[in-house]
């Protein structure tokens, strides 16, 4: 029982870190219409500041190093975007290329400056007890993840549909030529949506790390989990993003612990079989 | 000549290597309404394209009110002080009803009353009910007065009308010509795109019509109705009732 339980809560832990990649990622394809491949990379830019940080000085919260490395992020990003994206606006193949060119040589980056071997981050202590539910004992520190997770999700959901600012996004993707009519100012939307997708990446690389480490390849085996999330669930549905992080982390939790020959198989397949059945994903519409 | 409200001189504009428009010009007085006849296909929608800023034109002059807009994009001309009610209205169709009005709102000094979401409720009571609606499942009448409403949140000095009564119910396209009429009294400079010539002659100050991207005519609604031979060559097709 207690293997179910722990693995559960695995899942629910790894869901939530795919949340907080998944949801920039669909953001930013909502929005921009651009599959944007460096975000795995922006997810383990966090994860070797936040291991650099907090290996320097054990005091630092975990917190206000996710804030700092989050905000880092989001300007890497604003600089990528601003500078090179905004020129290939009509260009998706070379929106492809130069994305994942991008996450190439920030892997390198990472490589040269880190080396190759894992660094792990140590849990914050003050959630390194274990917590004690039901009879059942659970790791805190995966509790907390998947409150961020929520956290996140509501502050996301409350900024694009409770606010002026995120009704001229979602007009932006109703219609970007149609919104630049009415005054809104697309290029920059798009701007700040490309830093806050890179940002929720870059402070949830920083959170993941007591589970994951820093490691050469994060961003590679991050980046494929990011895309069957928002497959599943929808491309620029926020809702679509919650719900398909969570199916993922149990799919990848259960499938790599019960037949870890078969961990591909059975991720994969179920992100081929919505797309031939159901293109839109399990909460997207068409188009949108 | 900067008395004008919006003059086009001489515009060239293409799509790809089609040649659209050969060299429109015309002029709108301030607080009058321009129709902008022509068959299908003549290039009115072309023209408030390239009004607008969706398509740059590769030659001539457009000036609001003495200033030069050709060439900006969309949102710079529309800080300017163009409104656009496009041709299939295109309403942001996932945004409610309230939410379609506050994107596009947009301040403008030295308007005596600038239109606010009370305003437009008083004028189009049918929005104010629907307030909280998604926007996509509004009727084809209330999403074009959305549409109007919309513009109008912009405070623009000039408004662009494509097509406002396509593909509507007679009386509601009575509702579209009361609308016209009322914002034309309070002063708002209109370019009005028009298949219905009726509608179009009874609220316009002057007429010009397009045929294949060259104005044929500009003039007054009463030299067109006296001139039956330009009507029926020009638009041919569509008869003044
Ligand atoms: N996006 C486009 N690409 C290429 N050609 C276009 C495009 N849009 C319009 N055209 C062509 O430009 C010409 C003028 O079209 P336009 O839409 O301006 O006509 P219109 O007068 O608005 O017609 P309607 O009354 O049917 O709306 C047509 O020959 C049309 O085929
Ligand atoms: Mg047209």
């Amino acid at each position: 029982m207690q293997f179910w339980i722990i693995q559960g809560l695995n899942s629910l832990s790894l869901g939530g870190l795919l949340f907080l990649l998944a949801s920039g990622f669909s953001l930013i394809f909502g929005l921009m219409r651009l599959a944007n491949l460096t975000h795995g990379a922006f997810f383990m830019l966090g994860t070797y500041f936040g291991a650099t940080a907090m290996r320097a000085n054990s005091d630092l919260s975990i917190w206000t190093v996710a804030v700092s490395a989050g905000v880092a992020v989001a300007a890497i990003g604003g600089l990528f975007e601003r500078l090179v994206l905004t020129r290939l606006k009509t260009n998706p193949l070379g929106q492809v290329l130069v994305t994942l060119g991008m996450s190439f040589i920030i892997s390198d980056a990472c490589l040269a400056l880190w080396g190759g071997d894992s660094i792990p981050v140590p849990t914050p202590q003050n959630l390194q007890a274990p917590t004690r539910l039901f009879g059942f004992v659970f790791p805190t520190y995966r509790l907390v993840l998947v409150g961020c997770a929520i956290t996140a999700a509501i502050t996301l959901y409350l900024l694009l549909e409770r606010t002026r600012l995120g009704a001229m996004i979602r007009a932006g993707v109703d219609d970007a030529q149609m919104a630049r009519a009415v005054g809104i100012p697309v290029a920059n939307l798009f701007t700040i949506v490309f830093c806050l997708g890179a940002g929720i990446a870059g402070a949830g690389g920083v959170l993941g790390g007591p589970i994951l480490s820093a490691y050469p390849g994060l961003d590679a085996d991050m980046l494929p989990l990011a895309l069957i999330v928002v497959i599943l669930g929808g491309i620029g549905s926020l809702l679509g993003a919650f719900i398909g992080s969570f199916i993922v982390g149990f799919i990848y939790t259960f499938g790599t612990a019960l037949f870890p020959e078969l961990a591909y198989i059975i991720l994969f397949l179920p992100m081929i079989l919505v797309l031939a059945l159901r293109p839109q994903g399990l909460l997207g519409r068409l188009g949108a | 000549m900067a008395s004008d409200a919006l003059r086009l001189t001489d515009v060239q504009a293409f799509y790809g290597d089609g040649h659209i428009l050969h060299g429109v010009s015309f002029a709108l007085q301030p607080g009058k309404v321009l129709a902008l006849l022509g068959r299908n296909g003549s290039g009115k929608t072309t023209c408030i394209s390239t009004i607008i800023g969706f398509l740059k034109p590769r030659g001539g002059e457009i000036r609001l009110f003495g200033e030069a807009i050709e060439g900006l994009s969309p949102e710079r001309i529309s800080h300017m002080g163009i409104g656009l009610v496009p041709q299939g209205r295109r309403i942001f169709p996932s945004l409610t009803v309230w939410e379609n009005l506050v994107v596009a709102k947009q301040r403008r000094s030295k308007v005596a009353t600038p239109w606010d979401v009370d305003r437009i409720y008083d004028m189009f009571p049918r929005l104010g009910e629907r307030h909280n609606q998604i926007a996509g499942t509004l009727s084809g009448g209330e999403l074009q007065m959305l549409a109007i409403a919309r513009a109008l949140m912009g405070n623009p000095r000039v408004l662009l009308l494509d097509e406002p009564s396509e593909g509507l119910a007679p009386l509601i396209v009575a509702e579209v010509g009361r609308t016209i009429r009322r914002l034309k009294e309070e002063g708002q400079s209109i370019v009005l795109v028009e298949q219905n010539l009726k509608l179009a002659l009874e609220v316009a100050d002057q007429a010009v019509i397009l045929n294949t991207g060259r104005c044929v005519f500009d003039g007054s609604p009463r030299e067109l109705t006296d001139n039956d031979a330009i009507v029926s060559q020009n638009l041919g097709i569509f008869h003044a009732h």
